[in-house]
């Protein structure tokens, strides 16, 4: 009986492998037939948060109009993404901030940035009995971010704010947790307003901030200003403007104050225009034009110069073009500002670097 | 393996097990030992290798940061991923103080509780009970963190702190701005998290005391309490001190919620009210968008710091029980 089901178990192990091997001999050529096919082309792509319901929304429509043609995008952050197109994981990658030289150097390839939609940062607060907008100057908030302004009755916030009884209570400051790209626009903002931020703090995704409690997100930032009264922080134009907060204006370097909205952001990325021809990632806080809203910045793919495969070169282009010209259309019902014709027409010559 | 199924076979089969069948039999069960042996090694061994590589990855990984600032990383305080400093100081503090507070808060309550609903509680009701603590403990971290931003901090920055203030203000825990935001609130969330752990290990430890413990006592004229508080509890010690240990392991890695009320601001403060930092909420806040090499491995580095600082920790403790024990018994 034993050496039976010993004989049993052995045919049935045998029968088991031979199906095995058959399945894998049928299935080997249909998959080698597949892939000599022009077929379905899928395009992974990582990177920043921020851009990531207009990113979704672009490759959805993408799809619908080419349905061979399909892109991942997964939101991991900026920092996530550079490090995935570095190691060659991705076929592109998506960065809230541009690549300073020295980040480029470490790449084993060359990469070209290009903008795809324009955000901007805006300062928000918490004061008790206080519901007129606030109107800040350059060197208030870099005050209070410095911790050198301390009190909401200071002369550098009452000045340009006629008429609105402030309280001589102090001022909470609120900053973002987690590095994100949001923090990099407004401490890149803070260093070309302040030369005391510039040398003491500097900018980037994560700081090290002199004074403030910390929030995680657009959400903690927004929930924590909420809850402590006299607090000051900053969030997103589009978490402001989807969570219907109140906001203040900011003084641009026309001496203008300018309330931030999708219009005065695009403005701010056409005044960048000229310098853009030179050098595509120039930083756009702080412009020279009078109606631009001064706190605000591009969003960027990372594209490799060098793309091996012919069809994912084609399609990486053609996806690029289409981006520029018809995409921009869905960018501000999403609450992004789109891209200034000027920065587009540069943009579409540098597509054909791309080889 | 083969002889039973034969003598199953033969047409007439003895009705007593012949001496053969009975050594079989043995070493059957022998070479089954063997097998759930080696097998139970292999599971056991996974986790040893499991941790091993868990060290050499973070080790590799954390290179830069160790050339260049070397044990520097330890003590310097300093936080800065854009000029490059990087110092572990603030959150090695805030995370020690954080889980600290916690416990000092979480044990007396957990422990307490425990012996209530094994010792004195009505059976039904300590089930109930139990069934509840049990729930709570598998309530997602987010959803503890949110509850404490919106429910916990303004009680904390309303009433709890201001009174802490105006009553033990003199002390140096409980001074500066109350936000309600930093390490007391991070305290108590922790304490939250981790009181449902000890009760429930704790009580089926007190559970498992033999019956006898309690009989004896009793016997000897001693009152209910008596016979819980210097006999059961003693008794599982070893357990309870078990239950505490892993609450201190989960304190000391929880992130999410801790990073939504600590107020992520890497600096010393002896205020409880100050905002402060740990290193497990520091590695998630940052990792994501680290882009300098030096930065992100810092924060491995961080990683590895927190490895090694729980087993400081547990080694601590463990030692500390081995002592107290020793005392218990010398007394005796």
């Amino acid at each position: 009986m034993v050496k039976g089901n010993l004989k049993k178990s052995v045919a049935t192990l045998i029968a088991l492998f031979s199906l095995l091997v058959v399945g894998l001999l049928l299935a080997a050529p249909r998959q080698l037939t597949q892939a000599a096919q022009a077929g379905p082309v899928s395009l992974t792509a990582a990177g920043a948060t921020f851009p990531y319901p207009i990113y979704s929304k672009w490759f959805d429509e993408y799809h619908k109009l080419h349905s061979d043609i399909s892109i991942n995008y997964a939101s991991i952050g900026s920092g996530g993404g550079i490090q995935q197109l570095k190691a060659g994981t991705v076929d592109f990658g998506a960065s809230d901030m541009p690549l300073n030289d020295k980040l480029l150097a470490d790449f084993p390839f060359k990469v070209l940035q290009f903008p795809t939609v324009l955000g901007a940062v805006l300062p928000t607060y918490n004061i008790p009995g206080v519901s007129a907008s606030l109107n800040f100057t350059p060197e208030a908030l870099a005050g209070i971010y410095l911790g050198k302004i301390t009190k909401w009755n200071d002369p550098a916030i009452t000045g340009p704010n006629e008429g609105v009884n402030l309280p001589g209570e102090d001022i909470v400051v609120v900053h973002r947790s987690e590095g994100s790209g949001t923090t990099f626009v407004w401490t890149d903002y803070l260093s070309k307003v302040s030369a005391d931020w510039k040398s003491r703090v500097g900018s980037g995704a994560s700081v090290n901030w002199p004074v403030g409690l910390g929030g995680k997100g657009n959400e903690g930032v927004a929930g924590t200003i909420k809850q402590t009264p006299y607090s000051i922080g900053y969030v997103e134009l589009i978490y402001a403007l989807q969570s219907h907060m109140n906001y203040g204006t900011v003084k641009n370097s026309s001496g203008k104050f300018v309330k931030a909205d999708l219009a005065s952001v695009t403005a701010a990325g056409a005044g960048a225009s000229r310098q853009m021809a030179k050098d595509i990632r120039v930083s756009i806080t702080d412009p020279g034009e009078p109606s631009a809203y001064p706190i605000c910045s591009f969003t960027y793919l990372l594209i490799p110069v060098k793309i091996a495969d012919p069809v994912k070169l084609d399609t990486i282009k053609q996806f690029l073009h289409w981006m520029l010209t018809q995409g921009q259309n869905d960018a501000e019902p999403l609450a992004y500002a789109r891209l200034p014709k000027e920065v587009v027409a540069i943009e579409l010559t540098q597509i054909s670097q791309i080889q | 393996m083969a002889t039973p199924s034969i003598a199953v076979a033969r047409p007439a089969p003895s009705r007593f097990p012949r001496p053969g069948g009975a050594r079989a039999f043995v070493e059957r069960l022998r070479s089954g030992d063997e097998i759930a042996h080696l097998i139970t090694l292999i599971f056991a061994s996974t986790i040893l290798f499991l941790t091993a590589w868990l060290v050499y990855e973070l080790w590799v990984h954390s290179a830069l940061p160790r050339q260049t600032f070397g044990l520097g990383f330890l003590t310097a305080s300093t936080w800065d991923p854009v000029f490059e400093h990087f110092g572990a100081l603030p959150f090695i503090y805030g995370t020690v103080v954080t889980s600290a507070l916690g416990l000092l808060i979480a044990v007396p309550i957990g422990v307490g509780a425990a012996i209530f609903l094994a010792e004195l509680a009505p059976h039904g009701i300590s089930e109930a009970l139990t069934f509840s603590i049990e729930l709570l403990a598998a309530v997602p971290s987010v959803i503890i963190g949110l509850l404490g931003i919106f429910v916990l901090v303004p009680i904390l920055r309303k009433v709890v702190e201001p009174f802490l203030k105006a009553t033990l203000g003199f002390l140096p825990f409980f001074q500066g701005p109350a936000f309600g935001i930093g390490f007391l609130a991070a305290g108590l969330i922790l304490a939250i998290m981790v009181v449902p752990f000890i009760i429930s290990i704790s009580r089926g430890i007190l559970l498992a005391v033999p019956t006898e413990q309690r009989e004896a006592a009793l016997a000897l004229g001693a009152t209910k309490w008596e016979s819980t508080w210097k006999v059961v509890v003693p008794y599982a010690r070893t357990g309870i001190m078990g239950s505490v240990f892993l609450a201190l392991a989960r304190a000391l890695g929880e992130t999410m919620a801790v990073t939504m009320v600590i107020g992520n601001d890497p600096k010393i403060s002896a205020s409880l009210f100050a905002p402060g930092y740990t290193i497990a909420a520091a590695i998630a806040n940052e990792f994501t968008e680290a882009t300098g090499d030096l930065h992100l491995q810092a924060l491995i580095e961080l990683g590895l710091v927190l490895f090694f600082l729980t087993i400081l920790i547990n080694a601590f403790g463990r030692i500390l029980i081995l002592v107290t024990t020793r005392k218990g018994t010398s007394r005796e």
